[in-house]
């Protein structure tokens, strides 16, 4: 079997080498072929991409974010610390075995010109995590970290609400937070002792996907932070989700704080700090400093915009009401997608709730269709060019179908913020499309959730499913469309900039990692 | 290996090395680099190496603590050698280290410095090398070892 791997630890002169001299020892005494990479100070000598190619297995022993890792995407991967690899070189090198075992037959060749040299940083990069090379490389790098980190959050707690609706009803969300649904007034629980007696079992499986979602943004953002500068982005990281949180700016704000998290902690750790100080740094100061930084500019900087730009929607769409309803719904699918659960979303929702207060079921039936499009087609598109995706995000795409059809948007958050540029916009297409057609049928809705668990409170049914697949097939096919304009077949590598190399790089027959 | 002089000097191997935990250790071999003057200072490279040593105990398993650092106060990438037969506590899971390699290199210490390094932590995992300190009768014959094991490759 042939191996790669990568060892790299904070100093990049001791465990890096040692790790990297245990690998090749033990892989040698199981009868393996290995090239280890090692990202130390002394320079990386990158792996060469053909031999990355033909790996049946890729061994990252590593304490700090593995330099390029876009070049071995796809490949069966074993993960762990550089101490592991030193002291039990053999039980990882078994693991790969176990890895490659695993996956599906590597199509061996796989077009080496596929990764372009300038995803390679080699030369004497010294220890530090963070190159200037290839900065959109490494941007989806981060961005795919953290969202691999806040799968499993959408996974369970989203399938969790799903469940409850399944089995409750939409008015488990009212039993639960408090509110007033078909006319009957609900007090939101504050004692939690009184969960299952007030609300039922599905109330508990309400409540705790509600707790696992409320981890959403603060995950994506600490681990974002993570991916930048290793365990000292993930306290700034994660306060600057949890105030992004707070202050309702959605994943799109947590995004923005993972990334400035990651920049901070970067900057402060470029400080020349007086000797007596420098100690301190991992404990104290870094975690510190980088949080009031971080923390302050989310609240003074994001919050007041994110707030500002609430009222301004919200008075835009009352005027725009009464005009014509199709545009409204194209209006509101347009919010709906553009952060599923952020700002932008929670406007167009709330007006959703407002007229069914008011007794104007259209607007509710638009939203929440506009809102149940998006995971929808996003799984859809993964079984259609499962290519396109990361294994991680197909993954995500299973648990996708549910989501959407439950009303839980946020079922796409993991594929809009790995790749929110071509992402968004094509759900914003599709969604658009089926707030206007909802509006256009007249499907009325008068359950404020629930999805398609609650079509019995739709009027209207079959055009509003209707309404419904249209959007999903744009969307999807946007989605596609989309994320075929990277994927262009590469020829010559000089035309593969580094800002693309991550596009090439899946394309070498995904393999599902672990 | 014209300019790298000696990775490693007798005055660096401490044979007898017993302190009462990891810093103290670290302290009497960097003491050996500050008198030949390959660290400028000692307090500010034991900080250096503390930072470190905090990130995440530099143990590992056969007895080996390595404390290290890349350290604005180092001139020249240097080796002291400590051995210890009541073993020192390195944060290994399987106990004390009975093998100190306190590792400094310079800040900007240029690839080929940084080679040597890499050389000697690649021995550090074979056992005949570990096997051949620990029974070194004398600090001269550790600087053989290291020599003909490092410096060979």
């Amino acid at each position: 079997m042939k191996i790669v791997a990568v060892t790299s630890c904070p100093t990049g002169i001791a465990h890096t080498y040692m790790a990297a001299e245990a690998l090749e020892q033990a892989a040698h005494a199981a009868g393996h072929e290995i090239l280890v990479e090692t990202q130390g100070a002394a320079g990386a000598d990158p792996v060469p991409p053909a031999e990355i190619a033909a790996a049946q297995a890729v061994v990252f022993a590593a304490d700090v974010e593995v330099r390029d890792r876009a070049r071995f995407a796809g490949k069966p991967l074993v993960e762990a610390s550089v101490k592991s690899a030193i002291n039990d070189a053999a039980a990882l090198i078994a693991k790969a075995e176990a890895a490659a075992a695993a996956a599906p037959a590597v199509a061996s060749g796989a077009a080496p010109a596929a990764f372009p040299a300038a995803a390679v940083s080699g030369g004497s990069g010294g220890a530090e995590g963070v190159t200037l090379k290839g900065v959109g490389t490494r941007l989806r790098t981060w961005l795919m970290t953290g969202v691999s980190y806040m799968i499993p959050f959408v996974a369970a707690g989203g399938l969790m609400i799903a469940l409850a609706f399944m089995f409750g009803g939409a008015v488990v969300k009212f039993k639960v937070v408090g509110g007033t649904y078909e006319g009957h007034t609900y007090a939101a629980i504050t004692d939690y002792s009184k969960l299952l007696g007030q609300a039922g079992w599905a109330g508990v499986m309400f409540e705790i996907g509600n707790v696992a979602f409320s981890m959403l943004v603060p995950i994506l953002a600490g681990f974002i932070a993570y991916a930048i500068v290793d365990r000292p982005g993930i306290v700034p990281g994660i306060v600057s989700g949890l105030i992004a949180s707070l202050v309702g700016a959605g994943y799109l704000g947590g995004l923005i704080g993972g990334l400035l998290a990651g920049g901070v902690v970067y900057a402060i750790m470029k400080l020349r700090l007086p000797r007596f100080l420098s100690a301190l740094m991992p404990v104290l100061i870094i975690p510190l400093i980088s949080t009031v930084i971080v923390g302050g500019l989310m609240f003074l900087v994001v919050g007041e915009p994110v707030a500002a730009a609430q009222r301004g929607l919200t008075s835009w769409l009352n005027g725009l009401s009464g005009t014509n309803a199709a545009l409204l719904g194209a209006v509101l699918g347009l919010m709906m997608a553009f952060d599923m659960g952020g700002p932008v979303n929670k406007v167009a929702y709330s007006f959703g709730l407002a007229g069914l207060a008011s007794g104007n079921l259209t607007v509710m039936a638009a939203v929440m269709a506009a809102g149940m499009t998006p995971p929808i087609a996003l799984a859809l598109a993964t079984v259609v060019r499962p290519k396109l995706f990361t294994p991680a995000e197909r993954k995500a795409g299973n648990a996708a179908w549910l989501l959407g059809a439950s009303f839980i948007t946020e079922g796409a958050i993991p594929f809009a913020a790995a790749d929110p540029l071509r992402v968004i916009p094509s759900l914003m297409t599709g969604s658009a499309v089926t707030g206007a057609l909802s509006m256009q049928f007249g499907a009325t809705s008068r359950a404020p959730h629930g999805g398609i668990w609650v079509i019995g409170l739709i009027g209207h049914p079959v055009q509003y499913i209707i309404a419904l697949l249209a959007g999903i097939l744009v969307s999807a096919g946007c989605v596609i469309g989309a994320k075929h304009i990277r994927r262009r077949p590469v020829t010559d590598s000089a035309d593969a900039g580094s800002a693309d190399a991550d596009a090439a790089a899946p394309s070498a027959t995904p393999v599902p990692v672990g | 290996m014209t300019d790298t002089t000696e990775l490693i000097l007798p005055e660096f191997v401490l044979l007898g090395l017993e302190a009462p935990d990891r810093h103290a250790a670290t302290r009497r071999l960097a003491e050996t680099l500050v008198a030949s003057g390959r660290v400028t200072d000692l307090d500010g490279f034991l900080a250096d190496v503390r930072a470190r040593e905090a990130q995440m105990p530099t143990g590992i398993e056969g007895g080996i603590g390595i404390p290290h650092a890349r350290s604005a106060h180092v001139t020249v990438p240097s080796l002291a050698f400590g051995r210890s037969d009541a073993g020192i506590d390195f944060g290994a899971d399987d106990g004390p280290a009975h093998l100190i390699f306190l590792i400094a290199a310079p800040d900007g210490g240029d690839a080929a410095h940084m080679r040597i390094l890499a050389a000697l932590a690649r021995r550090l995992v074979h056992e005949s090398f570990r096997g051949a300190l620990l029974e070194a009768p004398d600090p001269q014959s550790v600087v053989d070892i290291v020599t003909k094991e490092v410096l060979a490759r």
